[in-house]
Parts: structure tokens; sequence; C-alpha cells
């Protein structure tokens, strides 16, 4: 009896909570297969699907990004031998678990611990909680594939956000694996949005997009290009997060800035009387 | 309406010097290429000094202060000294309030009731809770031991002038870090002021210097490689272009601009204090207010008893002479920016709204610009787009909440709104919608030291006041 034929896998974008492949037709050879070669018109169809995304998500309540959150962390663990096979380390696969599961408790929490009432010089109830930015744009790392990834779109997303993230383009296969982990997890189409191919294509086009507020510099290791999407980014004030490259121990303790620098303040006054 | 008698302030509590220097390393100094302009009283168009102009050298003389300063004294200092200095500086502005509030009035052209009963008691109250928060970092929720940052450059606006000194200064010296500071160049006399008030506290040389000039003073200062912090209020214009400055650099960034608030009454508001509301939320500082409710969004059924009563208020607002103390609309405070004002104020009638003023007679000398709404007013009027910066309201109308939203945020810019109605559980619908920093309800134009202000989307990012202002000052 002959060998079973295997069926291979097609590594498309992720857009809206579908796998389209790019407008453009194009894909290029990469980790032994061929991956879609995302165009400026895909970086921008993504942020149309990451702004559609918006009201739902940043309106689900904090429990209930929370609950999807935790979801897609169990998807996540199903799929390990997956992710193994891909190449990545299995520790890596474990700690990529880890940090959605700790991101997603920050869901209902964040407010009580960034947020509070003002105690205000005068008979007025204060107080001040963090909202959503609304859509980001994510320059994710180029390595770890799985971790560094996680490591960028959970802090963005439990929040309330929509992103719109540019995966390693030297090792995709774990972004477009984890869109079908998400893509499982109850998570709302559109945001996350996964684009593969060059950052020097999509990256502009996202730093420049006048419907992204805030975008996230952390994979963006060529100095100039960085200085560049920062210009592109200050055309419409998007809040930039740009960590220092010694910032990225990604086994360390996270911190809060990854999810504060993609957040706002919003401070509501009422007079107090009879 | 009732006549008054005049009831000016005394200016006599004001000791004006022909000319000041630059405030650099604890000591007054000649800029090194020995220029200088005026600063003028907007309400009468005098002379009040000669101010020097930094040059980059000056700026650079004054980075390296602060740096040094940062380096051997402010940054070692253990917060609780830190502290007793801001504290200090506090107790110093209450017992000289009166005479930096006719400085104030003199050089802005605000109404001593303002510059006496908002501006002041404010800033002195900024520094005491700042001042607070110096010993206490580790509590602030930015980790245990959180680290100043550094040289920070401070621009500030001429609207708040001290206000705004005091926003900056204060949480940024609590911090640890060291400031050189350029106020707005119609304004700088209160700043120079509080430099002398710097040496009465003997607060430590270096710590805060302070530039006058324009705005070549201002990029040579935000541009300078050796200052590792750059905050800024004022036009998102020139946010822009500091945003773009600072691209690539390592320099933090906080930007408090503009604004095209919508104040929203809906027809259950209790017209009278929505009235008072819009009206405090407009002409409060002339209308020069970043967070001014600009746009007035008032539900259809109630508009006109809304403007009826509007335009009978308006006609009691008594315009004039900053230091009588009945007066509720001052100068404006340049020339330019009252060409600006009355170039979108023509706009507006060019593209069909309606402008209403009431009768008011105007100085003949300064810079006056009457109260003034605008009805029938369109999203797509430039009058509804784009910051006046002046006593100039927008008029325009909605039916559902829904619309009320939709309308508040069709605007880039997201720094405040005001909401009017009786009903609690629509203002909290309301004020989850609503794409904006602050958020007044049945108030309007409300601060505190301890709660944080600052914008959405075009308005800038960070918040300045309470804890959250702290962060931008600190290494997190």
């Amino acid at each position: 009896m002959s060998e079973r034929v295997a069926v291979r896998k097609t590594y498309k974008l992720f857009i809206g909570g579908k796998f389209p492949r790019s407008e453009s037709g194009r894909s290029y050879l990469v980790q032994s297969s061929n991956v879609s070669l995302a165009s400026r018109k895909d970086a921008r169809d993504a942020v149309v699907a990451a702004r559609a995304a918006v009201k739902g998500w940043a309106g689900a309540t904090a429990y209930n990004r929370g609950q999807i959150l935790y979801r897609a962390a169990e998807m996540l663990e199903g799929r390990r031998e997956q992710f193994v096979a891909l190449g990545i380390p299995g520790d890596e696969v474990d700690a990529a678990v880890d940090r959605w599961v700790w991101y997603a408790g920050w869901a209902d929490k964040l407010a009580q611990v960034y947020g509070g009432a003002n105690p205000v010089a005068g008979p007025y109830f204060n107080i001040s909680a963090p909202e959503p930015t609304g859509v980001v744009a994510v320059v994710a790392p180029e390595r770890p594939a799985l971790l560094g990834l996680v490591s960028v779109i959970a802090p963005a997303i439990v929040t309330g956000n929509t992103v719109v993230v540019a995966a390693s383009p030297s090792e995709p296969l774990a972004a477009v694996t984890l869109a079908e982990v998400l893509a499982t997890s109850d998570l709302p189409g559109g945001v996350v949005n996964i684009l593969t191919g060059a950052i020097t294509e999509t990256a502009p086009t996202l730093a420049s997009h006048m419907d992204v507020n805030a975008i996230d510099l952390t994979g963006v290791t060529d100095a100039s290009l960085a200085s560049e999407l920062e210009v592109k980014a200050a055309e419409n004030l998007k809040r930039v997060l740009r960590p220092a490259p010694a910032d990225h121990d990604w086994s360390a303790d996270p911190g809060l800035t990854r999810m504060t620098t993609l957040l706002e303040t919003k401070t509501v006054w009422h007079p107090k009387g009879v | 309406m009732f006549e008054y008698a005049p009831a000016p302030e005394s200016r006599s509590v004001v000791d004006l010097k022909p000319s000041y220097g630059l405030f650099i390393d604890g000591k007054f100094v000649d800029p090194t290429d020995g220029g200088s302009f005026k600063s003028i009283n907007p309400a009468s168009e005098e002379v009040l000094a000669e101010i020097a102009e930094a040059g980059a050298e000056d700026v650079e003389r004054a980075v390296r202060a602060a740096r040094k300063a940062y380096d051997k004294v402010w940054g070692p200092m253990p917060g609780r000294d830190r502290a007793k200095y801001l504290f200090r500086i506090a107790r110093l502005i209450q017992e000289r309030s009166r005479e930096l509030a006719v400085l104030e009035s003199l050089d802005n052209g605000k109404p001593i009731r303002e510059s006496r009963d908002v501006d002041l008691p404010l800033v002195a109250a900024h520094f005491f809770y700042y001042a607070g928060w110096a010993d206490k970092l580790g509590h602030a929720g930015f980790g245990s031991n959180p680290q100043p940052i550094g040289v920070a450059a401070q621009v500030i606006p001429w609207n708040f002038p001290l206000l705004m000194l005091a926003w900056k200064i204060a949480p940024a010296l609590a911090a640890g870090n060291t400031v050189v500071l350029k106020p707005a160049e119609t304004t700088p006399l209160t700043a120079l002021l509080f430099a002398e008030i710097c040496q009465q506290a003997e607060l430590p040389a270096g710590v805060v210097n302070i530039v006058t000039g324009a705005g070549d003073t201002g990029r040579a200062l935000v541009e300078h490689p050796g200052v590792d912090k750059v905050a800024f209020t004022g036009s998102t214009e020139v946010g822009r272009a500091i945003a773009r400055s600072v691209a690539g650099t390592r320099k933090k960034l906080t930007l408090e601009l503009g604004g095209k608030a919508a104040n929203i009454v809906f027809d259950d508001a209790p017209i009278d204090q929505a009235v008072e509301g819009i009206v405090n939320g407009i002409f409060f500082n002339q209308g020069h207010v970043c967070c001014a409710g600009s746009r007035l969004l008032v539900q259809e059924n109630v508009a006109d008893r809304v403007l009826e009563s509007l335009k009978r208020r308006m006609a009691q607002l008594r315009v004039g002479d900053p230091l009588d103390k009945n007066t509720d609309v001052g100068a404006i405070n340049s020339a330019a920016q009252l060409e600006r004002i009355r170039e979108l104020s023509d706009a507006g009638s060019a593209e069909g709204a309606e402008r209403w003023s009431p009768p008011c007679e105007l100085p003949d000398r300064g810079f006056w610009f009457a109260p003034t709404i605008f009805t029938g007013v369109t999203q797509a009027h430039r009058i509804a787009r784009e910051e006046i910066f002046g006593p100039v309201l927008s008029v325009l109308t909605f039916r559902t909440p829904a619309e009320a939203v939709e309308k508040a945020n069709n605007t880039p810019y997201g720094l405040s709104a005001g909401i009017w109605t009786d009903k609690g559980s629509r203002i909290l619908w309301m004020a989850d919608r609503l794409r904006a920093g602050v958020v007044w309800a049945n108030t309007f134009n409300k601060f505190d030291p301890t709660s944080p202000f600052g914008g959405y989307k075009e308005s800038g990012y960070g918040r300045e006041g309470g804890r959250h202002g702290l962060e931008g000052y600190l290494n997190v």
C-alpha cells in the first residue's frame, strides 16, 4: 500500500475573521512555504476590518473580553504540537500560553489599577477610567515568532482595542497558525488582523493611515525606518509605542506600559447636590 | 442692566521692571546675542516690559544648567527634600497671589476675577498637590522605585500662562526632573516673577530655567539633543511638528493640543443652569481655552428656548477693563489672535451661518471681540470644525442621543465635552460614548490638580494632573 499523500496548508492573511489571499495575488517563499505577500491595499482593508470591530469589542464587558482571551489560551494550549512542528520550542509555546492567561486576567482589573476616583476640592463626583484608543497597528518582533507575537497582541486587545499586525517576515508561519487559534476562540472577526509579507511595504501604510489611532514599533529594528514611521504617525498624532531594544526580554514581567500606552484616560465630572 | 461703578484692582501691587533677562542657573542673565521683544498689555496696547529673546546659545546654556542640576543636586536629592522646596513654592505663590493675579491680567488680558479666583488658586494647589507626591513615588503605581527622566523641555501657551507653568513644572520637579521652560512670547511676565519666587524659595540653581522667546526659541529647545523629555501645550499644528521633530530620538513626549468641544443640551436639562454652563463654557477666559465648549449641540425641541435665554444672558456680560472686578470678558490676547477670530467669524457669515452679538461697547484701544454666537451652523462649516480660540459659539441641533454622540465625535479633536440632562442613566450612556478626555456633566470648565486632563485623537496624548500626571515625567 502506498504512503498517504499529505494535505498541505495554504498560508494566507487573516482579515476581518476570514483568511483571504493578498489582493495582489503575490506570495513569497519562506519557511519552505508560500506565504501571502501583503500589499498596501491589504493593509488598508485590514484597517477597515479593525475599525469595524472596534464598537463591538470596546463595548463588550471586560469580563467577556477576559473570557475570550482565556479561551484563546485554551486553544493555543490545544495546538501546542502544531507550533512545535513549526520549529517553535515547547518552552516558548508554554510561555506564550501563560502570557495569554496573564493578560486575559487584566481585562477586568486594569480600570481599577489605572483609574479611580479623584478627590477634587469641591462638591463634585470625579472619576477617571481608561478606555481603548481604537485601532492599533503593530509591527511584531521578528522573533521569538510566537512568544513575541502574543506579547504584543494580547496587551493591545485585552483593553478593547483592535489590531492590524505586521507579522515577522522571516518566520510568519507562527502568526498564520495563531490566526487559526484566534479564529476558533470566539474572538469577533476584525479584532485581530494579521498581515504577512514585507514590513517596508505594510508598516508605512499603517503608520500614515488616518484611521489608525496608535502604532507599536516593537518589531522595527532599522532605526531609519522607525524614524520614518514615527514621522508618518505624527500626521494624526498616533500614540507611539517604541520600547528601547533593551526592554525586549520576553521572559520578564511585561509590566503595564504595553497596555497603558494604548489607552486613553477619560475623566468625568458631575456636581453633587440635593 | 444694572449700571456698575468702575471697581478697578490696583496696579500698585505689581513692581514691573523695564526689562527682564533670561533665568538660567538660578540667575537672571542677558541673552548672548542681545535680542529682545516687548510684552504688551492687550487691553491698552501699552508696553509692559522689554523681554530677552533666547537664541540657540542661550538654550544651550539653559539645558547645560538643567543637566548639571539634575546630575549633581536634584536627581540625588531625597524626595522628602524636593517636596519641601515645592511646598515652599506653593506657599510663596499663595502669599504673592494678588501680585501674580494682577500681573497675569495685565499681560494676558483676562479678567482679574478669573486670574484671582481661578488661575492663582489652581496654581498654588497644583504645586501643593505634586509636592506631596515627591516622597511617595514608589506608591504611585509605576513600580517600587520609579526614576525621573532627566531634563524636561517645556513649552507653554498664552491662555493660562502661570497655570500652564504650574501644570508643567510641579509634576516634573516632584518626579525629580529639572526643567527648561519657555513661556509664550505674549505672556512671559508671570513666568519671570515665578523665577523670582524660585530664588526666594532658595530652589537650587539650574532646577528651573526660564527662556523667553517665540517659535524659534521653542524649536531650539525641543530639538536640543540634551533634552530627555518634551512637554508641549498649544496648537495641534505645532504639536504635530514637535512629534515629527522628536521622531527617532529617545525623547519622551506629551502633548496637550487643540479642541472643538461639544456642549450637549438635552430637552430635560434645567435651562437656566445649562445657559450658565454654555456661557462659562465658551466665554470663560475670552474663549481662549483649548477645552472650551465651542460647539453647542442643543436638542431641537428646546433650541428656541435655550437660544432666547442664552441671548438674554449674553446681553448681561460685561466686556472691558480686565482689572475691573466687575468684568466678565476681558481683552483678546494679541492682535494676531484677534485677526484669526475675525477671519473665522467672517467665514461663518460667508458660509451662511447667522451671526449675533449683544449690543456691547468695546474700548477704543486694545484687542477686543464681542461675545458672538452663530446659529444655523452645519457640520461642514469651518466654524464647526476649526478651533477659533475666541468668544465665538457655533450652535447646532440634534434630535436623538445617538445623533448627539455622532455629531459630538465628528471632529479630529477629542479634548472635552459637556452633557446637560436631568437623567442620570443618559449622562453615563453619553459619557461612555463621547471620545473626549474630560467629560463635564451638568457643569463645565472645572479643573483640579487631582483630576487628570488631556485629550483623545488629535488633541494630543498624555495626561496632566493627578497620579496620571506623574507618568509623563517618570521613566516608565
